[in-house]
Formats: structure tokens, C-alpha cells, sequence
């Protein structure tokens, strides 16, 4: 048993939080990019209206009479104590709306992923199995068709199409939550994920195959089958275990592209998730919305990333000893 | 969509002729190649007037009408040829994905050299940026950039840029750092040339090959998130044709006149699909541990 490498895992949290300062600097930065403000953008072309005195108060009221590092500051210390901002749409805050919309894109995203395994594992083991056959070219024809097509150019087909020929649009009635009616739901998170985990199903797909012909090659492999362990014992238990660890990486790496498409997915399929937060808030200029949403999203990023990173310790005993 | 990073540490210095003969060889290269070339120089004989009509003139005594001699993919539904605004939308997406991977290349392999060369608080700046960009899925990243920016093609290119500087940092960084313990590079440090000088004549030259493959995966990102942008409204704004939102655009009409969203899509996906092969072909041609099969 070695020891838990403490330090390394200090400098490890260090290192993130001083990317998640970054994140916040970064993401504050952009909002404060926009030309205008908060007040014009709220008001349009009504702004031009405002008295001087009416002007000062409403900075005062948003804060933005302060010097930018004070603002920085204060809205830092704000999303910290939990306070996200205000929604002036939706009437409630953005950690209420946030806290709606997570579940809906993590549910989304666990359905993908577990869609995206489900279809491009199967299938990187028939393309490795004989490569360069009839099979292997499926494969990679259906590889190449998840990185080509575009998310939202399926997402459409495919519902005009279901919704036109087969009557079947789940997403046309209002959402509902797993708990509220699991049937419904699972019905209205169908195609979103279909959608978005065939795009992830490739690049899995992908590398399945290139690490299962590694792993095949390798001398263990040949002394596997020489003491005379079954065929399948030998294709799971030895070949696709070694090659699981740039699997799960692949799979880890996908979850920023889940987050993205998510959001153009959320918005086709009325998904009301996380990116379709963001969308919204982009949409209705509401920069709290976006503001505090996109630095909710990068924090859930950065920790997926972090648990790929643990996982495949975990996974591959080589990686733990160095 | 997703974002492929070509992970090599090994600098690999080949002869241009080999590659190319290496090209040429690759099935799937020479394919993509054909289909990228063939949809691009039909989309610049419309932009020059060779072809088709202009892709904004709406006459609406023929609108939504289907494939026909003189509307070869139909017209919209505002008498539109849908020819035309697909070929105009290949010249936008093109020129906007040419610019946004040629600033993300220029930045983010300069970026990438020189973390790698220097190292210690250099790279730690660069590095620590990089990281930063990385903890953005990618799309979001463009996808907020464009937001706040004011709309033209050339704020969309910049947005895309931006995602994929880090990446080519990332890339380029990695081989410059065993690369400057190789012995000729320590030599030329020895014989006192300027870094700016070794890091062009000796760094630059072997990192090429990877610099190219990624540049080849970049660009069918690149299309993909133009698009995706446009289909989302925060491309380039009407009506300037673009294929993400004709494709928007035609979800509604695509059962009175499914060409409207026929054309954009598989000329889309034919784009996609063949810069994706050129990659692939190209990863084929500069991964050295393919080289001699």
C-alpha cells in the first residue's frame, strides 16, 4: 500500500482553485466586454431617457459605480454566500433557476454517456475484432457519421421527422421531472440523448478500437492465450481491461462537449437544463443569469475533470505508483 | 464537435516530398481532399458569378418550389435559390473557420514554443492562461465570446480563436520541451545565437507535422461551431446566408419543401466529413509509428 501522496494533492487543489479564480476573472471580464451596460441593455433605447439623477441610482442599484475590482469582489464574495444574482425574467433567483436546471443537464448527461458507452464500446470490439475487414469499415463509417454530423442537424431531422410520421414529440408537453413522472420523462430525455450520445459515441468508438489493437499485440496477450484461457474471458477480462484507462479518459474529456452541445440540444428539445440557462440569459441580456451560469458550468467542468483524473488512478495501478 | 488534441511528444522531422507522396497515397486523405476542393470551388464559381443567382434576391413568385433546371436545390421561402445561399454559406463558414484556425495557430504555437523553450515563469503564465480557457466546454466558450461581441464574421472567427489557442498551445508545447534538450539545440545555445533565432531555425521546423494535424482537426471543429452558432442565432447576422441558420430556418419547412434543409444539411456534413478524412489522413501520414506500413 504506498502512501496517499498528500502534497501532490495540495498542490493539485491549489492549482485548480487558482484556475477557478482565473474563470471568475475571466468570465466577469467578458460581461463587462459588452458595450452599454446593465441599464441599457435592460431598458434599450428607453435608456436614453434617464435623467442623470434616475442614471446614478440605478448604477448604484447594480453596483456598477464602483471601481471594477470592488465589483469583481463584491460579486466573487456574493456567488461564494450562495447568491447568484436576480433574474428579473423569471422572477426568482438565479441559484433557485440553477438549482431546477442542474438536475435536467446532469440527468441528460449520465443518459448520454451512458448511450455513448453503450454504442461505441460495441462497437470500437467489432471494428479491433477483424480490422481492415467489412465489419471494421462500419465501424468507422458510423464513427466517422457521429463526428461529422452536427448535433443540432440531427436533433432536427429527427424530431420533424418523428413528430411528423409517427406522431411521437414528447418534448412538445411541458417537462417533466423523473420524479414527477418518470414514463414522461424518460420519453422527453429519449431523443436529446440519442442526439447528443451518438456524437460522444464516436470518438469512444474511436479510441476503443485503437486501444484494443494496442493492447491486442502485447506479449501478455499471447501468453493469455497460450495458457489456454477462453476466448471471451480473454476479450473482457484481458484485453478490454487493459484497455479501459484511455477509454475513460476519452469519456471524461467528452463532458465539455456534453456541456456545449447541451446547450444547443436543451434549446431544441425545450430541455429547461443548465445551457438553455444560458442561452436564455444571452437571449434576454440577462448577465446575472449568464454571468453566474457559466461559472457554474466551468466549476462542473474542472470537477469532472478532476474525477477522470482520480478514476483512472484508480483504474490502472501504474498510474497510482509513479 | 468534440475536441481532438493530436498527442505526440515526438518531434518528427520528415521531408516534404515523403509527406506528400505519403498523401497521395492515403485513401482517406485523397478523399477528403477531392470533397473539400470539389464543394469549395463550386462555392467560389457562385461567389464569382460562374453559377447560380445572388443568394439575397427574394422573388416570391417562386418560392418554396422544388429542384428544378433553373433552381438546382429549389428556392425558399422567400423565392431564395437555395443553391446559391448553400455555396455563399460554404464561402462564409469557410472564411470565417480559415481565419479563426490561422489566429489560433499563429497564437497558440508562438504561445506553445515559447512556454516550452523557456519554461519556469513563462510557462507558468502561459500554462496557468491555458488552463483557465481549458475549464470552458468548448462551445460554451464561443458561444458566450460571441454573445458579447458585436456581430460580424470577423468577431465569430475571433470567438472561435479564442477556444483554440489553448489547444495549440498545448500541442506545440509539449515536443519544444524535449526538444530543447536535444543536443543541436543545446549546441546552437552554446554558439550564442538568440532564442528568437534558434526557436525558429531549430524549434519551429519539428514541430510542423503536428502543428498541420491539428490544424486539419481544428477546421472541422471550426465549421461545426460556426454553425452551430448561426443555428443558435449568434453567427453571422442575416441575411447573410450561412448553413447553420438555413438549416434553423428550414425546420419548419421541411415538408413543403425539403430541400430547403436537404441542401444545407448533407453539404454541411459532406464539408464535415471531408476535412475530417483529410485529418485523418493527414494524422495517418505524420504519426511516425505508422510510417513505413
Amino acid at each position: 500500500m504506498t502512501q496517499f501522496p498528500w502534497r501532490r494533492a495540495l498542490r493539485r487543489v491549489l492549482s485548480m482553485l487558482g484556475t477557478l479564480l482565473g474563470v471568475a476573472v475571466l468570465v466577469f471580464i467578458m460581461l463587462r466586454a459588452i458595450p452599454g451596460s446593465q441599464i441599457t441593455a435592460g431598458l434599450g433605447t428607453e435608456a436614453a431617457a434617464l435623467t442623470p439623477d434616475q442614471r446614478a441610482a440605478l448604477e448604484a442599484y447594480y453596483g456598477i459605480d464602483k471601481p471594477l475590482v470592488v465589483q469583481f469582489f463584491n460579486w466573487l464574495g456574493n456567488v461564494l454566500t450562495g447568491n447568484l444574482g436576480f433574474s428579473s425574467r423569471a422572477q426568482t433567483s438565479v441559484l433557485n433557476l440553477t438549482l431546477g436546471a442542474l438536475p435536467v443537464t446532469f440527468e441528460l448527461a449520465v443518459l448520454s454517456i451512458l448511450l455513448a458507452l453503450l454504442i461505441g464500446i460495441p462497437l470500437g470490439m467489432l471494428s479491433a475484432s477483424k480490422p481492415d475487414s467489412a465489419r471494421d469499415g462500419l465501424g468507422q463509417l458510423v464513427g466517422l457519421a457521429g463526428l461529422s454530423v452536427p448535433s443540432f442537424l440531427l436533433a432536427t431531422v429527427l424530431m420533424s421527422w418523428l413528430s411528423a410520421k409517427f406522431a411521437f414529440n414528447p418534448n412538445g408537453e411541458a417537462y417533466a421531472t423523473l420524479f414527477e413522472d418518470p414514463v414522461r420523462n424518460l420519453r422527453q430525455m429519449l431523443l436529446p440523448s440519442l442526439v447528443l450520445g451518438f456524437g460522444i459515441a464516436a470518438p469512444i468508438m474511436r479510441t476503443t478500437r485503437t486501444a484494443l489493437l494496442e493492447v491486442r499485440s502485447q506479449d501478455f496477450v499471447r501468453t493469455a492465450r497460450a495458457k489456454g484461457v477462453g476466448s471471451r474471458r480473454l476479450q473482457v477480462r484481458h484485453i478490454l481491461g487493459n484497455a479501459l484507462v484511455p477509454i475513460v479518459t476519452m469519456t471524461g474529456l467528452q463532458f465539455g462537449y456534453l456541456l456545449g452541445g447541451a446547450v444547443v440540444v436543451e434549446q431544441i428539445f425545450s430541455l429547461p437544463g443548465i445551457g438553455r440557462q444560458v442561452l436564455i440569459g444571452i437571449q434576454g441580456k440577462e448577465y446575472a443569469v449568464v454571468q453566474s451560469t457559466v461559472l457554474i458550468i466551468a466549476l462542473s467542468f474542472v470537477l469532472v475533470n478532476l474525477a477522470t483524473d482520480l478514476l483512472y488512478r484508480i483504474i490502472d495501478p501504474r498510474v497510482r505508483a509513479e | 464537435m468534440s475536441v481532438d488534441i493530436v498527442e505526440t511528444t515526438e518531434p518528427t522531422p520528415v521531408k516534404a516530398g515523403v509527406r506528400l507522396r505519403l498523401l497521395l497515397h492515403s485513401r482517406t486523405g485523397m478523399v477528403g481532399l477531392v470533397i473539400v476542393a470539389v464543394l469549395l470551388l463550386v462555392a467560389l464559381a457562385q461567389a464569382v458569378g460562374l453559377v447560380g443567382y445572388d443568394p439575397l434576391v427574394q422573388a416570391p413568385a417562386v418560392r418554396l418550389q422544388g429542384p428544378s433546371g433553373a433552381h438546382w436545390f429549389g428556392t425558399d421561402q422567400f423565392g431564395r435559390d437555395v443553391f446559391s445561399r448553400v455555396a455563399a454559406g460554404v464561402v462564409n463558414t469557410a472564411r470565417i473557420s480559415l481565419v479563426a484556425v490561422a489566429v489560433a495557430t499563429v497564437i497558440g504555437t508562438a504561445l506553445g514554443v515559447i512556454a516550452g523553450f523557456y519554461l519556469k515563469g513563462t510557462d507558468a503564465v502561459i500554462s496557468g492562461a491555458t488552463n483557465i480557457l481549458f475549464a470552458f466546454p468548448p462551445l460554451l466558450l464561443a458561444l458566450s465570446l460571441a454573445s458579447v461581441m458585436e456581430r460580424n464574421w470577423f468577431t465569430v472567427a475571433v470567438a472561435i480563436a479564442i477556444v483554440y489557442v489553448p489547444i495549440f498551445i498545448r500541442v506545440a508545447r509539449g515536443p519544444v520541451m524535449s526538444l530543447r534538450e536535444i543536443e543541436y539545440v543545446r549546441a546552437a545555445v552554446s554558439t550564442g545565437q538568440s532564442r528568437m533565432a534558434i526557436m525558429l531555425r531549430h524549434v519551429l521546423p519539428n514541430i510542423t507535422s503536428i502543428v498541420i494535424v491539428q490544424v486539419s482537426l481544428s477546421l472541422s471543429w471550426a465549421v461545426l461551431t460556426e454553425a452551430s452558432l448561426s443555428f443558435l442565432g449568434l453567427g453571422t447576422p442575416p441575411p447573410a446566408p450561412s448553413l447553420g441558420s438555413m438549416i434553423y430556418e428550414a425546420r419548419t419547412l421541411m415538408y413543403v419543401a425539403p430541400s430547403t434543409m436537404i441542401a444545407p444539411g448533407v453539404v454541411m456534413v459532406l464539408l464535415v466529413v471531408g476535412l475530417n478524412l483529410l485529418g485523418d489522413g493527414l494524422r495517418d501520414v505524420f504519426d511516425p509509428r505508422k510510417r513505413g506500413t
